[in-house]
């Protein structure tokens, strides 16, 4: 049961793909959007563009991921398509987890795009191990919050209306354009609460730009993480249907 | 034949409330190995919550249910191995292409990575679709989106079939097609419960027809038997040549008919009994120096059963539902 259940997780993932990754949210949301805040501190300050880039993949991760899972998860169950997959042989917990590779799998592609560039642009030195293992948990920690988010709401544009909350706490919170360390104790204190400042310390480790830090702790952490999200999801996807 | 086969669906006091008020309550129920399965009733009766209930989509407030031998709090994910669903929704998805569709479905359901195209294909060339195999669901006609939609509940080669409401929507050739389609799926031995608001779909396919009204079954019984519970006025059509409304209506006074009603060339009499319809009929055309051409008795119909076992206006029930 169990291998189907894994074999479902990726057909899922895999037909969602075809599907819905070319979607306008998902579009504006996961690709056009972060593109432009990139763009937009690259222009206003090119010569310190190179310490902004942990904080831009940090957010290009959580934009594409959690932007790919209000449209996987809100187009199906405003069409009821969704339903298809919960009646078939599958468990409901595979059914979300092949919606959160799905989004995992786009936020990969664009975390790549956006790493690859900066990387080859400014001659970055990359500890790839460190790279991937910061990366990879933080596109589960993304994608599971965006499927967390996305099955409290029925329509996308809720799904993007209430992601963008977190979302934009999390970018002026986590490090991404003012450094965490430079913040006052009480936001300080949240910053630490909220996941992406992790990946954002993460990426930076990784990218030898800073010498502090434990990135063991980091990548522990958001593996923690992702449990938090999915089990209350699956939670609440199953009580939509009970 | 149907009798003596075991239950694939064994329902007892299945119950269930939405917000303290009962959509589906007490019902009872037992489907046999082969037949079709009508649940009829209006909108709002009860019928999808049941078959959600009853395909794991929704857990009962109260009540227990069997299907194919698995209990639906317990073992649903085994069951729905065995069986297939069609939701009154064609819900495939748009951007896939009808094989695409069903070759995705045959992964879910376990279908072996050698078999998918072949059954899919085989399923498009039954439903006549297979022309349109690499079209994009969301270009198919509303017929053809719920015979592919039909086609993706069959691909792992269900024992039982649940339709909801399959002829919502589709004009009269295709709901026709459709419901030869149920029943050569019935003879190939899938077990059909169905759900639908359309009296003579229920009559032509099913086997037993459950009489759903405000969540609970108001009657349970084959099609003949439900007819049989009901106690028409005694009618006779009647067509005369030629026909003189006038001395029609001079015939409508006579003691002992009730009334008479106009149906195209016939005539319909209802009276006090059909040996007097019929006396009287002939005593009639012989007077007027008539020809009969037509005199049948009025035989109940499903329809008298439900409306006297419902006290519902069946417009009213077509209308709710948008039918025909």
């Amino acid at each position: 049961m169990w291998k189907h259940n894994l074999r479902s997780i990726y057909y899922i993932a895999l037909k969602d793909m075809k599907t819905y990754y070319l979607k306008p949210p998902a579009v504006s949301w996961g690709i056009v959007f972060p593109i432009a805040w990139i763009l937009a501190f690259y222009l206003r300050s090119p010569q310190d563009f190179e310490e902004l880039v942990p904080g831009l993949i940090a957010m290009t991760i959580l934009f594409s991921t959690t932007a790919v899972e209000a449209v996987v998860i809100n187009l199906e169950l405003r069409l009821g398509s969704l339903e298809r997959l919960l009646l078939a042989p599958i468990s409901l917990s595979a059914v979300l987890l092949g919606k959160i590779l799905g989004g995992v799998v786009f936020g990969f592609m664009m975390t790549v795009v956006v790493t690859l560039s900066s990387v080859l642009v400014f001659g970055l030195q990359v500890n790839t191990l460190y790279l991937v293992l910061i990366l990879i948990p933080s596109l589960f920690v993304f994608s599971s919050f965006g499927a967390l988010l996305c099955v409290l709401v029925k329509e996308v544009f809720e799904a993007q209306t209430l992601l963008n909350l977190p979302r934009f706490l999390m970018i002026f919170l986590c490090g991404v354009v003012y450094p965490v360390s430079a913040m006052p104790p009480g936001p300080k204190h949240l910053a630490y609460v909220l996941p992406l400042t992790y990946t954002v310390e993460g990426v930076q480790q990784s990218l030898g730009l800073v010498q502090s830090g434990n990135i063991i702790r980091n990548i522990l952490v958001l593996l923690a993480f992702i449990p938090v999200f999915i089990f209350p999801g699956v939670k609440l996807l199953a009580s939509k249907f009970t | 034949m149907k009798q003596d086969s075991a239950n694939v669906i064994s329902v007892s006091g299945l119950t269930k409330y939405y917000d303290g008020l009962a959509a589906v309550e007490g019902i009872d129920l037992e489907v046999k190995e082969g037949e079709v399965f009508g649940f009829l009733g209006p909108n709002g009766a009860g019928k999808t919550t049941t078959i959600r209930m009853l395909t794991g989509l929704s857990q009962p407030s109260a009540g227990t249910a069997q299907v194919l031998g698995h209990d639906i709090r317990t073992g649903i994910t085994f069951a729905k191995r065995e069986f297939g669903v069609v939701p009154e929704v064609s819900n495939l998805y748009d951007e896939l292409t009808a094989l695409g569709n069903l070759v995705f479905t045959a992964q879910l359901y376990g279908v072996p990575s050698g078999e998918r195209v072949k059954r899919a294909e085989e399923l498009l060339k039954t439903f006549n679709l297979l022309q349109k195999k690499d079209a994009r669901f969301s270009t198919l006609s509303r017929g053809m989106k719920r015979a592919l939609t039909i086609a993706a509940a069959l691909i792992h080669k269900p024992r039982l079939l649940f339709l909801d409401e399959p002829t919502v929507g589709l004009d009269v050739v295709n709901a026709r097609s459709l419901r030869s389609l149920i029943q050569e799926l019935n003879h190939q031995g899938v077990t059909i419960f169905l759900t639908t608001h359309y009296l003579e779909e229920a009559d032509l396919l099913c086997d037993h027809i459950a009489i759903l009204v405000q969540g609970s079954i108001v009657a349970l019984d084959t099609p003949d038997d439900l007819k049989r519970l009901v106690k028409p006025e005694p009618a006779c059509d009647v067509r005369f040549v030629p026909l003189h409304e006038e001395t029609m209506s001079e015939f409508g006074r006579q003691k002992g008919i009730h009334r008479i009603e106009k149906l195209g060339d016939n005539v319909r009499l209802y009276g006090e009994s059909m040996s007097f319809l019929t006396e009287a009929i002939f005593k009639y055309a012989s007077q007027k120096e008539l020809e009969i051409a037509f005199i049948n008795s009025v035989k109940p119909t499903l329809e008298d059963a439900f409306v006297q076992l419902t006290g519902m206006n069946l417009e009213t029930m077509l209308v709710e539902k948008g039918g025909r």
